[in-house]
């Protein structure tokens, strides 16, 4: 493995009984990388995902994600990245302060480590009004950054995000986009689902997947040359449509 | 460890947060107890009966004062005529009629018997069973008393003794019934409920892409159901002893353990229970249909399960309520050891193992 890839695919692919959801897919991903990874609904990314954070056995292929292969380590896997999911799924009875040292604990962060990381957090998203509220009295919007703050607690080299913006408006959307720039340009690799496509503008590389198969592969520059389209909408519609 | 604990602590905030689930947790059993304790009750007491007595004579009045002194009876009525019969029973205010026929003490002296008819209002069944065998008490005790002077020359006396609750209290009943409803409510419909909950909110997925083993997650889902389930086996017991003088005659520490046997049990089908439900409404229909039911009527809780058709009685040997009951009956009526109900101990082990198996087999660690 080249020291700056930190996600390698090799022809994976994941049956169900006699589907096919996910189709011999291969691709890489750099360190630092904003990897925009879409498609329509059923196309299978949420299936690749699962595959790549441990949580769903492949039926064939390899992969290596964060140095590790996803059958023989697993757990080590788990370690090294963060994960959210398009529930922002948090404790709503617990309050934010709660909901830090609980998912701190859980990455097996020290009391001291966690203190620490809650502090820093509260300064820069600016939670001192809210970090003893409850987070089911919070808007989506907060929940979304929380959630994505706590995806980032232990440091993982890669974060993972199944769409991450749905249902939140258009302004916050813009605000999440932004901490997730600063995240990827301190080093941490972003890998993002969505089916928004304007957000696909704004990833260094976007692979779309049609049917379980990766049919584009490139930067939205690139991509937008090579179907001969103004913006990625066009992209995905000429590829989705066949 | 101290992920375990945080965990742990995570969840009783989820616990302590939650009015209904607080509710269950500790209004139920108290409420359960003191309604089966107190208000459902098989023994009859100041019943209301009325008295149509045709004779009116020394050996009438003698009987009707015996009767009336006794604590089951009250007499609430004195009737004239047969016709006022129906419209007592219709009011709905006395609940049996006795009638002594014309000339009692001269039939009784002279034809040697003499004849008391009672009627009973069945509209409960049970009661005017009951009613019906403590008037006969009555009168063969008042016979007896008569008959002292003579010598009848074949007599055949049944001298009952009632073993293991002497007085025939109902209560004795219903506290192990009740400990066992309530262990298998809290272990197993909350643990369900809880666990669907998070599958529910998607907190389930975070958790198994944590670095958490998918065993530490349910084990720190369920311990906290383990403490509360303790502290309310340990409620029953109290207010079964204090309040309704429920003995404990066995061994106390092998009550406690085979409550705690009990609970993994329920716990176990909790998490079964929750590995086949994906929300947890259907966990909750699953746990009160399956679970619930089964063990208010097949465990022998209510209706004894010799007296069920076949059928249901080989049924009710899947029930673990039913096993419980007996052990608990056991330990704390009859005082029996180990020795007598190693054969339940090991069943319910049995099936927890079996539980716990089909749990491991079904739940998804890798979220299909």
């Amino acid at each position: 493995m080249k020291e700056d890839t930190v996600i390698i695919v090799d022809n994976l692919t994941k049956m169900f009984g006699d589907f096919t959801a996910v189709n011999n897919i291969s691709f890489e991903v750099k360190k630092g990388e904003i990897f925009g990874f879409l498609g329509a609904n059923g196309a299978g990314k949420t299936t690749a995902m699962k595959m790549l954070i441990g949580i769903s056995n492949p039926t064939s292929g390899n992969a290596q994600v964060a140095g590790f292969d996803v059958y023989k380590n697993p757990n080590d896997i788990k370690k090294n990245i963060g994960y959210m999911s398009q529930k922002f799924a948090l404790y709503d009875d617990l309050t934010v302060k709660e909901n830090i040292t609980f998912f701190g604990g859980i990455y097996g962060l020290t009391r001291k480590k966690i203190e620490e990381k809650r502090c820093q957090l509260v300064e820069e998203l600016g939670l001192q009004e809210i970090v003893n509220e409850l987070v089911g009295s919070l808007p989506l919007g907060w929940k979304q950054k929380i959630s994505f703050s706590v995806a980032l607690l232990h440091n993982p080299k890669i974060v993972f995000l199944d769409e991450p913006t749905g249902g939140v408006d258009p302004i916050t959307r813009r605000q999440f986009w932004e901490m997730i720039y600063k995240t990827a340009h301190e080093g941490t690799t972003i890998f993002v689902t969505t089916h928004y496509m304007d957000e696909a503008e704004y990833c260094d590389r976007v692979s779309i997947m049609v049917n379980g198969k990766i049919e584009a592969l490139n930067t939205p520059k690139k991509l937008k040359e090579q179907f001969k389209v103004e913006n990625m909408n066009e992209v995905f519609l000429k590829l989705a449509r066949g | 460890m101290k992920r375990f604990i945080g965990f742990i602590k995570k969840e009783f905030y989820h616990i302590f947060r939650d009015k209904r689930s607080l509710f269950i947790l500790f209004g139920m059993p108290i409420a359960q107890i003191m309604l089966f304790g107190f208000a459902i009750t098989n023994e009859i007491n100041n019943v209301n009966i009325a008295i149509l007595d045709h004779s009116k004579d020394e050996t009438t009045k003698e009987i009707i004062h015996k009767i009336a002194s006794s604590k089951y009876f009250t007499i609430a009525a004195s009737i004239l005529n047969e016709t006022e019969i129906e419209t007592a029973f219709k009011k709905g205010h006395v609940k049996a009629v006795l009638i002594f026929e014309k000339d009692f003490s001269k039939n009784l002296g002279k034809e040697n018997n003499a004849t008391v008819q009672v009627i009973a209002d069945a509209t409960d069944p049970n009661t005017a069973n009951t009613i019906s065998n403590y008037v006969s008490a009555i009168l063969q005790n008042y016979q007896q008393q008569i008959n002292v002077a003579v010598k009848t020359p074949y007599q055949i006396i049944p001298k009952t003794r009632m073993v293991f609750n002497p007085e025939l209290k109902s209560v004795f009943m219903f506290v192990p019934g009740v400990m066992t409803i309530i262990l298998m409510l809290v272990s197993a419909m909350m643990t369900s409920i809880s666990i669907t909950r998070e599958k529910e909110l998607g907190t389930m997925e975070i958790l198994l892409v944590s670095p958490l083993k998918p065993f530490q997650v349910i084990i720190g889902k369920v311990v906290p159901y383990i403490f509360l389930s303790i502290i309310n086996a340990i409620v029953i017991v109290l207010l079964g002893i204090f309040v309704f003088n429920m003995p404990v005659q066995g061994s106390y520490f092998l009550l406690a353990a085979e409550s705690v046997l009990f609970i993994i049990t329920s716990l176990s089908l909790g998490i079964l229970i929750s590995t086949v439900s994906a929300s947890q409404q259907t966990a909750m229909m699953i746990s009160l249909m399956a679970l619930m039911l089964p063990t208010i009527l097949l465990s022998g809780f209510i209706f004894p399960v010799s007296s069920m058709p076949l059928p249901l009685q080989i049924i009710s040997n899947i029930v673990p309520a039913k096993w419980f009951i007996i052990i608990l009956k056991g330990i704390m009526l009859k005082g029996v050891g180990i020795q007598f109900i190693w054969k339940s101990t090991l069943i319910l082990v049995g099936m927890t193992l079996l539980f716990i198996g089909l749990s491991v087999k079904k739940y998804k660690i890798r979220l299909e």
